[in-house]
This record gives C-alpha cells, sequence and structure tokens, in this order.
C-alpha cells in the first residue's frame, strides 16, 4: 500500500495525480522482484548490520584497548548522560532550534520577497541558494576568518573602524555557538527559500487577488489565504531544518573544533571525539543511539504533522 | 496585480539589499584570496595590489589537484552505482504489492532515520578487515549503502504517482519481456526523478567531510574536503593562501552549479519537498 509514502509526499502534489487502479493483471514489476537483491545487500552491509552492530555495543565496554568488550547495561547511557554530552545533546537541540527559527523566517521573507515581481529575480535566487551546494567545512573556514580575534578577523576590523570594542568571538563559547548558528543559517536559508518558493507556486494567484479585491490587507491575505496553502512546505523545511541541525558536524568541526573547552561540542562531534581521541567504542554508540532517538522522534513528529495536514486539506 | 510603483521599488530595494549583505562573506572570500602575502590591510578593504600567487601556491604546494581527481572518481562511482541499484529496487517495490515487498520498502525507509554515527565504528571495523581503510571503494561502498534509502524513495514514490502502469501493460501485450519493458517502457519515464536523485547524491558525496575523515584518515588518498582540511592544518593563519584553495576547491562544483542551476534547484525543491 502506499499510505507510508503518501503520508511523506506533499498533498499539493497528490491532489493532481489520479488516484491508482487497482487492477487484476499481474503486473511486470512483480516478476523482477530479484531486482532487489543487489540494493538490500548493499544497504544491509553498510547499515543494517553495523547499525545493529552499534546498538549492541552500546550496552557493552569495547574500546580501542578492550577487544573482548563484556555487557554492561546501560552504564555508558548514564556515563554519557551526567558527562559533557549531557550538555552537548541540550545545546544541540538549541542550536537546532534557533537555527531552524532563522532559517525559516529569513527564508520564507526571501521566498515572499523573490515570489513578487522583482527585476532579475532569478539571478537573486542562484545567489542565495548557491552556498547550498558549497562544502560545509569551506564556508565554516571562511566564518572561522571573519569573526577571527581581534585584530585579524574581518567583523573586528568593521567594529574598531566605527568605533566599537573589538570581540573575540570565537573564544567566547557563548558568541562562538552564535557564530556557528549565523554559519549555518547563512549556508542553508537558500534551501529553505526554495522550498517555500515551490510552495509558493502551488498559491493559486486568483485567491490573492479574490481575497485583495475583498479588501484583505498583504498580512491577512498572507495569514488566511497564503500561509495554509504553505503549511507542508513549513512542516518540511522545520524538520528538515531540525534533523540537519541534530547531525551538524562539519562547521563546528572547522569554526571551533568543539572549543573553548569543549564547550561548543555537540552530539556529532562528540561522537567523532570519543572515537578518535578515547576509542571508546561503545561509549561512542551509546551517543549514537541518543541521536537515532532524537532524530526518530522528529521524524515521527513530521509524519504526524503531515498526514494531520492532508487529511485536513 | 494592485502593488503600487512604490511598493515594488520598496521590495526591489529590499530583495537587492538582503542579496548584497548575503554576499559580503564572498566578497571577503575572493577579495582575501588575492592579497599578495605580507600585506596586511583588513580583509573588508579592496587589496591595492591585486595578485594570483596565491591561487598558484595553493594549487602546487596543497593536494587539491590529486584530490579533485579521487573526489570525481568517488562522486561517479558512487553515483553510478546507487542510482542504477536504487533504480533496479524502486522497480519491484513500487508495483508489488505483496506484503513481504512492502516491508522490504519500510526497511529501506528506515535507513532515512539512522544516523550514520551508529554503523560507523562497526563498519570500520569491517571495512579494517577487508583491507578498504584508506581506498576510494571504502567510500563508494559506504556512499552506495548510506544513500540507498533515499533515493529508493524517490524512486519508487515516482514511479507509484507518475509512471501510468497502462505503459508496462501494453508493452506485454505486445510481447516485451519484463526486462525490456522496464528498460525500454520505465527508465525513460524516470528522467526528471533520476536527475533529481544525481543532483542530490552527488552535491552530498562530493562535499561529505565526515566519511573520508574516517575512512581515509592518514592515507595519501584524500576527497576534496579532506585536502583543504589537511591545508589549513599546515597554514593555520595563512588565510589569503587558504583562501586561494577554498576557490579552488569550490571552483568546480559551483560551475557545475552556475551551468545547471535551474535544474539543481528544481531538483532540491522536488527532491526534499518529497
Amino acid at each position: 500500500m502506499s499510505a507510508a509514502p503518501a503520508g511523506l509526499t506533499s498533498p499539493v502534489l497528490d491532489d493532481t495525480v489520479a488516484p491508482r487502479r487497482r487492477r487484476p493483471v499481474r503486473s511486470v514489476g512483480r516478476s523482477l522482484w530479484w531486482f532487489v537483491l543487489p540494493a538490500a545487500a548493499i544497504y544491509v552491509f553498510v547499515v543494517i548490520v553495523p547499525s545493529v552492530q552499534g546498538f549492541v555495543s552500546s550496552f557493552t565496554n569495547w574500546s580501542f584497548s578492550n577487544s573482548a568488550p563484556s555487557f554492561i547495561g546501560f552504564e555508558n547511557y548514564v556515563t554519557v548522560l551526567q558527562g559533557e554530552a549531557g550538555a552537548a545533546a541540550l545545546r544541540t537541540v538549541f542550536i537546532a532550534f534557533v537555527v531552524v527559527i532563522g532559517q525559516n523566517v529569513l527564508g520564507l521573507g526571501l521566498a515572499l520577497l523573490l515570489h513578487g515581481r522583482i527585476f532579475g529575480r532569478n539571478i537573486l535566487r542562484t545567489i542565495i541558494f548557491a552556498p547550498m551546494v558549497v562544502s560545509a567545512l569551506v564556508v565554516g573556514y571562511l566564518f572561522k576568518y571573519i569573526f577571527g580575534p581581534p585584530g585579524t578577523g574581518a567583523a573586528n576590523f568593521v567594529l574598531g573602524a566605527v568605533g566599537l570594542p573589538q570581540v573575540d568571538f570565537l573564544g567566547n563559547p557563548t558568541t562562538a555557538l552564535w557564530i556557528i548558528i549565523i554559519t549555518v543559517i547563512w549556508q542553508f536559508t537558500g534551501s529553505t527559500m526554495v522550498i517555500y518558493l515551490a510552495g509558493l507556486q502551488g498559491v493559486p494567484p486568483e485567491l490573492d487577488e479574490a481575497g485583495a479585491v475583498d479588501g484583505a490587507g498583504y498580512w491577512s491575505r498572507f495569514w488566511y489565504i497564503t500561509r495554509p496553502l504553505l503549511a507542508p512546505a513549513i512542516t518540511i523545511n522545520l524538520m528538515l531544518g531540525l534533523i540537519g541541525g541534530l547531525k551538524l558536524f562539519d562547521q563546528i568541526f572547522s569554526i571551533t573544533n568543539g572549543g573553548p573547552g569543549n564547550q561548543t561540542q555537540t552530539i556529532s562531534t562528540l561522537i567523532y571525539l570519543i572515537f578518535s581521541q578515547f576509542a571508546e567504542y561503545g561509549r561512542a554508540a551509546a551517543l549514537a543511539v541518543v541521536l537515532a532517538i532524537a532524530v526518530g522522534i522528529l521524524a515521527f513528529i513530521q509524519f504526524a504533522v503531515l498526514r494531520r495536514q492532508e487529511q485536513h486539506s | 496585480m494592485n502593488t503600487s510603483l512604490r511598493g515594488r521599488v520598496t521590495s526591489n530595494i529590499t530583495a537587492y539589499g538582503v542579496t548584497i549583505v548575503f554576499l559580503i562573506p564572498v566578497y571577503i572570500l575572493f577579495n582575501l584570496a588575492l592579497r599578495p602575502s605580507g600585506d596586511l590591510t583588513p580583509g573588508i578593504l579592496p587589496s591595492a595590489n591585486p595578485t594570483l600567487d596565491n591561487f598558484v601556491k595553493a594549487w602546487t604546494e596543497s593536494s587539491l589537484p590529486g584530490a579533485i581527481v579521487t573526489s570525481l572518481i568517488v562522486t561517479t562511482l558512487s553515483l553510478v552505482v546507487t542510482v542504477v541499484l536504487a533504480t533496479m529496487a524502486a522497480y519491484p517495490l513500487a508495483r508489488s504489492t505483496a506484503r513481504l515487498s512492502n516491508w522490504t520498502f519500510y526497511i529501506f525507509l528506515a535507513g532515512l532515520l539512522l544516523p550514520f554515527q551508529l554503523a560507523l565504528i562497526p563498519l570500520y571495523v569491517q571495512m579494517r578487515d577487508l583491507g578498504l581503510l584508506g581506498t576510494v571503494w571504502s567510500l563508494v561502498i559506504v556512499y552506495s549503502g548510506v544513500q540507498m534509502p533515499f533515493s529508493i524513495f524517490l524512486l519508487t514514490t515516482f514511479i507509484r504517482s507518475s509512471v501510468p502502469q497502462e505503459y508496462e501493460e501494453a508493452a506485454q501485450i505486445d510481447g516485451c519481456g519484463p526486462l525490456s519493458t522496464f528498460w525500454h517502457v520505465v527508465v525513460p519515464l524516470l528522467r526528471p526523478v533520476l536527475g533529481t536523485c544525481v543532483i542530490l547524491n552527488g552535491v552530498g558525496i562530493w562535499n561529505d567531510f565526515f566519511t573520508p575523515l574516517i575512512y581515509l584518515a592518514g592515507s595519501e588518498t584524500k576527497t576534496i574536503p579532506m585536502a583543504i582540511y589537511e591545508f589549513v592544518g599546515q597554514y593555520v593563519s595563512d588565510w589569503p593562501l587558504i583562501f586561494a584553495s577554498l576557490i579552488i576547491s569550490i571552483v568546480p562544483i559551483l560551475t557545475l552549479y552556475l551551468v545547471f542551476q535551474r535544474y539543481v534547484i528544481q531538483g532540491f525543491a522536488g527532491g526534499l519537498k518529497g
């Protein structure tokens, strides 16, 4: 049945598709069942088996120096969440939420602006989307320089030039966190915008015009006409942003590498740290399970919300 | 529309204003890369005597030239394996209504949720035992597996929603076997979604840093992000030189993007939405 995938697709799309007819005719596709095997084999080898092994090892004291691990129950989870990882998990969620809000406010604003009659709007769209195709590592290094210490960074030069005190942005955990957030928003606002633009194309201009004729102002037209029709795009953007935010790695690795004093570590960078520096595989796996659960919860919410929106429309 | 002239002027100015603010980091990137070494004018001011020396030095002293080739090989091989195998798998998954087939599809979908970090270490041990660490093969295998769920999801939903089964039945009545029906009837209809698949997976693989950081650590084989990481580590605060290397590293993908921008943007919107 197509219930699950249909739940994930946009209702706008589904409306245009004719309902599928069920025929007694034996489909051609079924005799090619063995076509699944190569893909399944590589998927099982790369994703399923190692993930199960990872899950199991999260309950053991497996490490580089201990190749004969024994079961230790939830000990890894307790140590991990009581130690740095608890703070890192909260920080990860904080970054994800702020990024999502910033990205969506900016992305939606830009989409509304560039959906209208703007001279050369396609060029502007192309420019704003461009950072999305560039490596996050490269963007990270660029922003690391811009917000460099007093005397080197471009931002500090501007502060100095207008007579404001210079700030050691990346030397302070709070400002460093905001720099990471700004970097991510700068890079991914374009992708949020593009999804909103696609959503706006599904809003019939006649509706908006009818609203205008009835004397509705710009904001009430936005709120009562555009916003409900954009609902699926909003859900998708929120969830993509949150899930992406939870997995954030490259930007932190390049801008602060978790510092100063481990105070900008997130779950992903901490997993790497525990793996590469301490080689405590069981502990790293426990943290990965925590990440998996967080992502799973979000995906479940997205699924439920999209489902409800579909039933309403 | 009843947008007034003033309204249009304001929105044009806002749009261009935002774009210019948005471009400031890019300006700094280029401006600094053109700066001769020893010139300490702040990065925000245009350089008095721009030079291309940094580019020459970055090209000759980094491992970027080789890394670009490696990245090309890795991305191409992974894309071919992923797209071919995912297309094959998606077809029966989309057409069969058997319970086993549905479960297989759901198991593939579950892969969308599993963060790669969970599989990371066991897979690392696996690759080590197979002697694949430090080779492009480890990356190709990892990417093919990791990108499979999303590709299969895209292709399966597309076949279900946009490939009419009547064509296949007609072909069958005309005496076409299952294999040639698949190849001559179904595959040509998949062109738009295959484009989306190639773009989304291609950009992801090309820019990925985490996987090579683990599986290529300490080896001579490097992808572009690895080469950049290493180069930055070597020339810690020689920012003009580092920026030249960053620019070189993004030229290939940015060129492709600008040439195919319409398809890329559509592909992203369609794929992510979907």
